[in-house]
């Protein structure tokens, strides 16, 4: 890795620290026993590193349309956390329980 | 004037149209239409017959007709067509008429039966395959003529489908007929690959060329006509009952009486003999064949004879004595005297039908008893059957004037005339069946007409004469019995070489060895002539003594050697030994195969395999889904970490 | 220098507090922890030049969608639990594939840049601020996806009413269809009434 502490930062950090954030948040979706909302907040931390990227990359191009798209994606991860939320919440009222490893009605 | 060669089509093929129409018709057609279409049709056949012998053997005209093409294929070519010289008018003649009176004769015999059109056809069906067999121009259409005999005898014994019996002695029959065509199909097989031809006129005609050429097989050389010979006599020990091959003809009598009278006495057994005397020309060049011939022959005429000495069951008795007779054709043949051998054919085949018939007449009066041991003191009763079952006995035993004495006589003074080893040996078995033939011809006599009646007072009350319609054909026979010999040594010179008597019946059709010249030209002692007729004569008397004299003695005999009883009565153990060596090993086999091989092997790999197997696979697969979202968010991030890997890879490699 | 040092300052909070998400014991805290990590990426946003989306992020993400997730799990009284055993015997497995996954975007990262070390290559016009160079092209350019990304919040919105909404028993609706097929006899009856009579 071509990085130097203390020196000047230059897009990889950023990037490197995305795809970081990306894999934390991966990590977050299967090794998570406890509950469905950590999955959620899961996809929350994935979409974030996304932005990330969009953004530093949109700096280091010159262009733009990087940080609309990221507008963009605020956007649907914002309604998305409210349908998945709301489906959450309905699930609760029927099965009593948002426990990861009591939801397993779909096994074959 | 009718063309006689059209004739000898129409006397070929009116039997197959009479089949024909009343088998397929079986279900609805009159009983008595079906009867008279193929009784009709089979006098017609038998008239026609006689034109033809007429027309071929005496008139020396030898016909051949071409039908159809049939098999050609590269140098292998077949074709249907007819050739009738002096030995197929014989066959014909005895082949039609013995059917003809046992087409009339199952008319009455049959009249309880329901199943009478379905047995009329076969029948017929049966004489179209024995005339297809005799009029062959060449070894395929003789072979097709062989299996059709043998699926129709298959079919006549096992005609009582529902007896169990019937039907094993049904496959007996064709089992063992098949192992004895193998080696004929080799035969033919062998032939061709040597002539180059199966056509008879092909073949004999170049006989003389190929008389030295060697058969490579197995890494061995083999005399290539000793090999064909050997091969073809092998068939004919199948179809002919001969020992080895015999153990189908005593069960063949689980038939109806007719049928074991026109088959196993007058026509498919006789086959084989034709085969050896249509094949003469190729035996003669294969001595080392021709002693096998004789040695089978005269071992089998000894053994037939030593088995029906203690048998209890009418018909066995008639049957082993076919048995026996056919050996004596055999040994005829083998020692060079095919005409002999023929002639002898002729004249059995009239009184053995008769003997048969006859044993059908007492049958069918003691209301289906067939053990001699239940019999007795009847002769007052059916004095004609009586009469004739003498007559056919009197020709078996070769008694003078009647027909066996002319044919019998011949041949044992053949095989004395032929001075060789084997032709001694058969002539000691010839005259020691000949006693034994003669002893237990009238045991049966004395056994079913004298003494004191055994059977029950229903049954003798019962006891009457057939009506003529059963009668009429056994005097037909009779009449064969008594003049065929007569007709056929001094009339028409069937036996007896042309230098002689200035008349050549056979054309060339047999060749003849120069044993019949010797007999001729009377280098056989006097003493041989007349040694049958005695040993006949001591038969009798034996029989007259144990039987009617002294009736105690044979139960004491039977006591003194048990064994020796029950090994003549047991058949020799023929039955038991084929059993343990063949049966029982096949059977262990097929189950073997069957519950091991089939049902685990190739089933559990196979079907049962794979639907295990996919079973298997979607249990596991199954198993995947385990509901838990984690792990499907697992799975699809290794199959991504995969996918993106792979696609680096790739990219970095370009 | 200053800029590197605020930077890692940023990226090891947002990264610690990445973890914290995943792995309290306790979901209101991970909520909690959800929203540090937002404010760092806004710092870092601010840090880049792009305050714009800085703002934006702050507001609504940490405004709305966390706060959200705070009331789903104080409304659901998530317990708290214990960690599963099972849980640390996937953990090996997973951060293999996990880190695999991470080596692999590296290197795709990293074989693809040129200068991966230079930033603001091509500055565009310093002039106009972050906010003024998105406004000019969001309403211009991008209208069509606006109004689209708008859309999808309506539809966002009717999804989550309509998934939770419950019939109580005992409420009274309005039945607006009903009321408007109302016809004038079932309304009004005109009755003839006497002086002084009354109804």
């Amino acid at each position: 890795m071509n990085h130097l502490f203390f020196g000047s930062i230059g897009i990889s950090d950023y990037l490197i620290l995305s795809s970081l954030i990306f894999v934390i948040g991966i990590c977050g979706i299967f090794l998570n026993r406890k509950n469905i909302i950590i999955i959620l907040m899961s996809i929350e931390l994935m979409l974030l590193a996304v932005n990330i990227n969009f953004v530093a990359f949109s700096v280091y191009l010159g262009d733009i349309a990087g940080q609309i798209f990221t507008i963009f994606v605020l956007t649907v991860a914002a309604a998305e956390a409210a349908i998945g939320l709301a489906i959450l919440v309905v699930f609760y009222r029927n099965r009593g329980s948002i426990e990861a490893e009591d939801i397993n009605s779909m096994r074959g | 004037m009718l063309d006689t060669g059209f004739i000898a089509t129409a006397v070929l093929f009116l039997p197959l149209l009479a089949a024909v129409l009343v088998g397929l018709s079986v279900r609805f057609i009159n009983v008595k239409l079906s009867q008279f279409i193929t009784c009709s049709a089979l006098v017609l056949s038998a008239i026609g017959a006689g034109v033809v012998f007429n027309e071929v053997a005496l008139s020396h005209h030898v016909i051949k007709i071409s039908l159809l093409n049939w098999i050609d294929s590269g140098d292998f070519k077949v074709n249907w067509s007819l050739r009738v010289d002096s030995l197929t008018a014989v066959m014909l003649v005895v082949v039609t008429w013995v059917s003809a009176v046992v087409h009339i004769y199952s008319v009455g015999y049959m009249s309880h039966d329901e199943h009478r059109p379905r047995f009329m056809a076969y029948l017929s069906f049966f004489t179209f395959f024995m005339l297809m067999l005799v009029t062959s121009d060449n070894l395929i259409q003789l072979f097709l003529g062989w299996e059709g005999v043998g699926l129709c005898s298959y079919l006549l014994i096992g005609f009582w489908f529902k007896k169990p019996e019937a039907n094993a002695a049904a496959m007996k029959a064709f089992i063992v007929n098949r192992v004895g065509d193998l080696g004929f199909a080799l035969g033919v097989a062998a032939i061709f690959v040597i002539f180059g031809s199966v056509q008879f006129d092909v073949i004999f005609a170049s006989v003389a060329a190929h008389s030295g050429d060697t058969m490579h097989f197995l890494s061995n050389d083999y005399h290539a006509l000793t090999l064909i010979c050997f091969l073809l006599f092998i068939g004919a020990m199948g179809k002919s009952a001969q020992l080895g091959l015999h153990t189908w003809l005593p069960d063949a009598m689980e038939g109806p009486t007719p049928v074991s009278a026109l088959i196993h006495a007058a026509t498919m057994v006789t086959a084989g003999v034709f085969l050896v005397a249509r094949c003469s020309p190729l035996f003669e060049h294969a001595p080392a064949a021709l002693q096998f011939v004789t040695v089978v022959g005269a071992l089998t005429a000894f053994f037939a004879a030593t088995v029906g000495l203690v048998q209890n069951d009418i018909k066995r008795v008639i049957a082993y004595s076919t048995c026996s007779q056919l050996g004596y054709m055999f040994f005829a043949c083998g020692v060079g005297a095919y005409s002999a051998g023929v002639f002898h054919l002729m004249t059995h085949a009239f009184f053995k039908a008769l003997l048969f018939l006859g044993a059908g007449s007492v049958i069918h009066a003691m209301s289906g008893e067939q053990d001699m041991r239940n019999m007795g003191g009847i002769w007052k009763k059916i004095p004609f059957t009586y009469t004739y079952m003498w007559i056919g006995s009197l020709a078996l035993a070769g008694m003078p004037f009647f027909a066996g004495y002319y044919s019998k006589d011949v041949i044992l003074e053949a095989a004395y005339a032929a001075h060789s080893t084997v032709g001694n040996f058969a002539f000691v078995l010839g005259i020691l069946a000949a006693f034994m033939t003669a002893f237990y011809s009238w045991r049966l006599l004395f056994m079913t007409f004298h003494g004191k009646p055994r059977a029950s007072h229903d049954v003798m009350h019962h006891v009457h004469e057939s009506p003529a319609i059963m009668l009429v054909p056994l005097l037909l026979l009779a009449a064969g019995a008594l003049f065929s010999g007569y007709i056929g040594h001094d009339i028409f010179h069937m036996v007896g070489s042309h230098h002689a008597v200035g008349f050549d019946f056979w054309q060339g059709a047999i060749k003849s060895a120069n044993v019949v010249e010797h007999i001729e030209a009377s280098e056989v002692p006097h003493w041989v002539g007349l040694l049958p007729t005695l040993i006949g004569i001591l038969g009798i008397s034996l029989a007259y003594i144990l039987y009617i004299a002294k009736p105690a003695i044979p139960s004491k005999l039977a006591h003194i050697f048990p064994k020796l009883y029950l090994f003549l009565l047991n058949k020799w153990y023929f039955d038991e030994l084929y059993d343990a060596i063949f049966v029982q090993p096949a059977k262990r086999l097929g189950v073997h195969l069957w519950k091991f091989w089939d049902t685990i092997i190739i089933d559990g790999l196979g079907p049962n395999g794979f639907a295990w197997l996919s079973l298997q696979f979607g249990k596991g697969t199954s198993k995947l889904q385990t509901g838990y979202i984690y792990h499907y968010a697992f799975v699809m991030l290794s199959g991504l970490v995969l996918l993106v890997g792979s696609v680096l890879f790739i990219a970095g490699k370009n | 220098m200053i800029a590197s040092l605020v930077f890692y300052l940023f990226a090891t909070v947002l990264l610690i507090s990445a973890l914290a998400v995943i792995s309290s014991r306790n979901p209101v805290y991970s909520v909690l922890f959800l929203i540090l990590a937002f404010f760092n990426a806004a710092g870092l946003f601010l840090l880049i030049g792009a305050e714009y989306l800085a703002m934006t992020l702050i507001i609504v993400y940490v405004g709305a969608v966390a706060v959200l997730f705070l009331f789903v799990v104080m409304m659901l009284n998530v317990k708290i639990t214990a960690i599963k055993e099972s849980f640390l015997s996937y953990l090996p497995l997973g951060l293999l594939i996990a880190g695999v996954f991470f080596a692999e975007i590296i290197f795709a990262i990293f074989a693809s840049l040129k200068n991966p070390r230079v930033f603001a290559a091509a500055k565009a016009d310093a002039t106009i601020s972050n906010t003024q160079a998105i406004g000019n092209v969001l309403y211009t350019d991008y209208i069509a996806i606006f109004q689209i990304s708008g859309l999808i919040l309506l539809v966002a919105m009717i999804g989550a009413i309509v998934l939770t909404h419950r019939k109580r028993p005992g409420v009274l609706r309005q039945v607006i269809a009903t009321q408007i097929n109302r016809k004038r006899k079932d309304a009004v009856e005109l009755v003839k009434v006497k002086s002084g009579q009354g109804a």
